[in-house]
């Protein structure tokens, strides 16, 4: 060893807040709302760069909408955006339920992220493309998909539309929008490229928005999707969803101690934002900008939704054992729900008895349903997909060796 | 009919496919400009435009993943990896998504989609230019794997491959690309106009899927191959004397069973010859569905003539091949059990 230089050591980044710790998020810079000025659809990438280091908001902290981004929706348009992210959040607190009593084997909530898939789902039109990942069910939810279907998949019961062949939340429906959903992380997020590709290639006007979070920006088809989506100016959104969280690794194992997520689009040459995911106006804003830049041809859009993943990781995950159970209350930009209510009873649009109201009709709404898709069946229990359907759709027509298999299975 | 090298008939494939269908879209790394390494996909730029046939990124998993995409949207996309021994960075995308989208979307979602990759060794390739991977993919529920072994069945089982509606890895040997290739690698290169396989017709015409080709009749031992391995085994066979029927697969996976049994039974004795390495390749697959089908028509254990455990390797190349001398070995050997 040479006195000249000390050993080495290896940086391994930790979070500020283990179990025990009082949270603390004083180092986490928040511009004021409005703070950030809104460019024209087809700003060119480079004179936006800061754009990657703040975040847009709209909702200041009295509950007001101010600066460029804010007045795209009617207060109907909003109070909608509201049901939605009510209804997602009652639906993950019936479904968790759901499985802690044995009526299905898995699920996964979205509690704080609500804004994010909700928000976004009201930028895009018919006929555009989510390749969502397992946590954006806000797209189905504000998508009109029925929520009777998303149970009975959850269920894998009878009417499960994909046949009890994948794993709880796991959705699809092309109609909606809404790719089939992998386990596989990542992968989807170059797929949504070459959708885009394709919608460019056959001279369309449809675009695709792909979804990754904070943790799987790691994989390596992260980078695949942003050379791809920066080479064809593929007419995509992609979309981080920075949650702070991947199950219990801190956002900064995969991010590192410097930079920001939208940042790693600078190298790509993709115009990049960050947005207050926790704002239900500063979120729609900045998507329909995305989605308007994509169509006009003006190529891709990255954007970090900067949120806080208030539950756990899923059903099987207990986030007291690695991150304080203070932790989610302490997050700076609060809860999307919250504060989309305070703007609209600060605008006179909304009441505390309306949203009291709102609540009771939406969980009457759930509960109806679910009694509805448990009399089907849950996992193990009532009509369950027929085991012949296993063998159904490997390939569009069974081969000889899979009839064969089926009839030894006794299907 | 028109004399072609394997190179040509794939090329002719994708011609012939993408002025029938605007849906067909042939991507891949230096595949649009300069129109391959192997020149497969020479001059499809210049006649279908950029948008139709262009050069990728060097990123496999992003080739693949791109096309997987497309293929969502409603096209049909023919990609090529340059060398099968490249195409790891791409299984997640093969593996999770491509073979699985059907079935877990129940249909929602599909994949037709093409996966060209040259594999095989006998070039001095070594260990990156000469990979056997098929065994990766015939584990793979929802995919096909196809292997030609000449420019007819080159073009024909391009053309089905691109028609059918599932995902298909299409394994060019590319030391047949030029001419067949017996495992004598000190004659002469032969080319393929001195071969009636070479023979290819114009336009559109199919050679299905799944279905195997027997190419030398014979009544001692069947023999399985597929490949250069096709070649191989036939030269094995005039040298020896041993009158073994040898059948080319063709298609791995869904694998015609019916041909291979009807010739067991026939023979009674089984060699199986491949490249790739042994253990946990597709001949331990074959082997097992000739011993569960045909049990009682053997009259001899089968053996199996594969590369070996190893790395492919450089300098011994042909120590490695499975050349006509060790397949014959193995034809004497079964014909004594």
């Amino acid at each position: 060893m040479s006195e000249d230089f000390p050993p080495l050591s290896l940086n391994v980044p930790e979070p500020g807040c283990r179990p025990g710790v009082t949270p603390d998020f004083s180092d986490f810079e928040i511009p004021h709302a409005g703070a950030v000025k809104r460019p024209p659809v087809n700003v060119d990438p480079d004179t936006i760069r800061e754009m990657a280091f703040s975040i847009v908001r709209v909702l200041n902290k009295d509950g007001e909408a101010v600066g460029d981004w804010a007045g795209e929706q009617s207060a109907d348009e909003l109070r909608e955006g509201l049901r939605h992210m009510l209804t997602l959040r009652t639906f993950d607190a019936r479904m968790l339920n759901a499985q802690r009593q044995g009526k299905t084997s898995f699920y996964m909530q979205h509690l704080g992220e609500e804004a994010v898939s909700c928000a976004f789902s009201k930028a895009l039109k018919p006929g555009d493309m989510n390749f969502p990942t397992y946590r954006q069910a806000g797209l189905l939810i504000a998508g009109g998909y029925p929520m009777l279907t998303m149970m009975n998949q959850i269920y894998s019961n009878a009417d499960d539309p994909l046949h009890g062949r994948q794993l709880p939340i796991m959705y699809s429906s092309k109609e909606h929008g809404f790719f089939s959903i992998s386990g596989n992380l990542g992968t989807q997020f170059v797929q949504s490229v070459g959708w885009a590709m394709a919608s460019a290639i056959s001279g369309d006007t449809k675009i695709a928005s792909g979804w990754i979070g904070d943790g799987s920006t790691a994989e390596s088809d992260f980078h695949s999707a942003m050379v791809f989506a920066s080479t064809y100016d593929a007419p995509v959104v992609l979309n981080i969803v920075n949650n702070q969280w991947a199950i219990s690794t801190f956002q900064g194992i995969a991010r590192g101690g410097v930079g920001t997520f939208a940042a790693r689009g600078h190298g790509f040459g993709i115009a990049s934002i960050r947005v207050d995911g926790n704002d239900y106006l500063a979120v729609h804003s900045v998507a329909k900008w995305a989605c308007e830049r994509a169509r006009r041809g003006h190529g891709p859009t990255l954007i970090e939704h900067v949120t806080y993943r208030a539950g756990g990781h899923s059903t099987s995950d207990d986030p007291a054992a690695y991150r304080s159970r203070r932790e989610a209350a302490a997050w700076p930009l609060g809860d999307p729900i919250e504060r989309l209510k305070t703007h609209l009873i600060t605008i006179g649009e909304w009441s505390d008895e309306r949203h009291t109201q709102a609540e009771a009709e939406i969980l009457d709404e759930i509960v109806r349903t679910q009694k509805q898709a448990e009399a089907i069946g849950t996992l193990g229990d009532g009509n369950a997909p027929s085991p012949r359907d296993m063998f159904e759709g490997v390939y569009e027509t069974m081969p000889p060796h899979l009839i064969r298999q089926r009839q030894e299975a006794g299907y | 009919m028109a004399s072609m090298t394997m190179i040509e008939a794939i090329r002719e494939a994708h011609d012939v496919a993408m002025a029938a269908d605007d849906r067909v879209v042939v991507f891949g790394e230096d595949v649009g400009f300069f129109g391959g390494v192997f020149r497969c996909t020479a001059g499809l730029q210049q006649k279908y435009g950029k948008s139709r046939c262009f050069d990728t990124p060097i990123n496999e998993s992003g080739i693949v993943g791109t096309a997987i995409g497309m293929a969502a949207y409603g096209l049909k996309p023919v990609i090529e990896i340059q060398f099968a021994d490249y195409v790891y960075p791409a299984y997640d995308q093969i593996v999770s998504e491509a073979a699985r989208l059907r079935h877990r979307s129940n249909a929602d979602f599909t994949c037709p989609l093409v996966i060209r990759m040259p594999t095989g060794g006998g070039i001095f390739g070594g260990q990156t230019h000469s990979q056997s991977p098929e065994a990766l993919f015939t584990h793979v529920s929802g995919l096909k794997v196809v292997v030609p072994s000449n420019p007819r069945d080159a073009k024909g089982l391009l053309l089905a491959a691109i028609e059918d509606p599932d995902p298909v890895i299409f394994l060019e040997p590319k030391r047949l690309y030029n001419g067949p290739f017996d495992g004598y690698h000190d004659r002469p290169v032969t080319s393929w106009k001195k071969h009636p396989m070479g023979e290819v017709p114009e336009g559109h015409e199919i050679v299905p899927l799944g279905k195997a080709s027997i190419t030398r009749e014979g009544a001692d031992v069947t023999v399985l191959a597929y490949g250069t391995m096709v070649y191989v085994a036939e030269a094995a066979a005039e040298a020896t004397g041993v009158d073994a029927e040898v059948i080319d697969l063709r298609t791995l996976l869904p694998l015609d069973l019916d041909t291979i049994t009807a010739s067991v039974e026939k023979t009674g004795r089984c060699v199986i010859v491949h490249e790739a390495t042994r253990t946990s390749g597709f001949g331990a697959e074959l082997m097992s569905l000739v011993q569960e089908n045909c049990f009682y028509h053997l009259e001899a254990p089968m053996i199996r003539v594969t590369g070996w455990d190893t790395p492919y390797p450089h300098a011994q190349e042909w120590e490695y091949f499975p050349g006509p001398d060790r397949v014959g070995e193995a034809l004497k050997k079964v014909m004594e059990g």
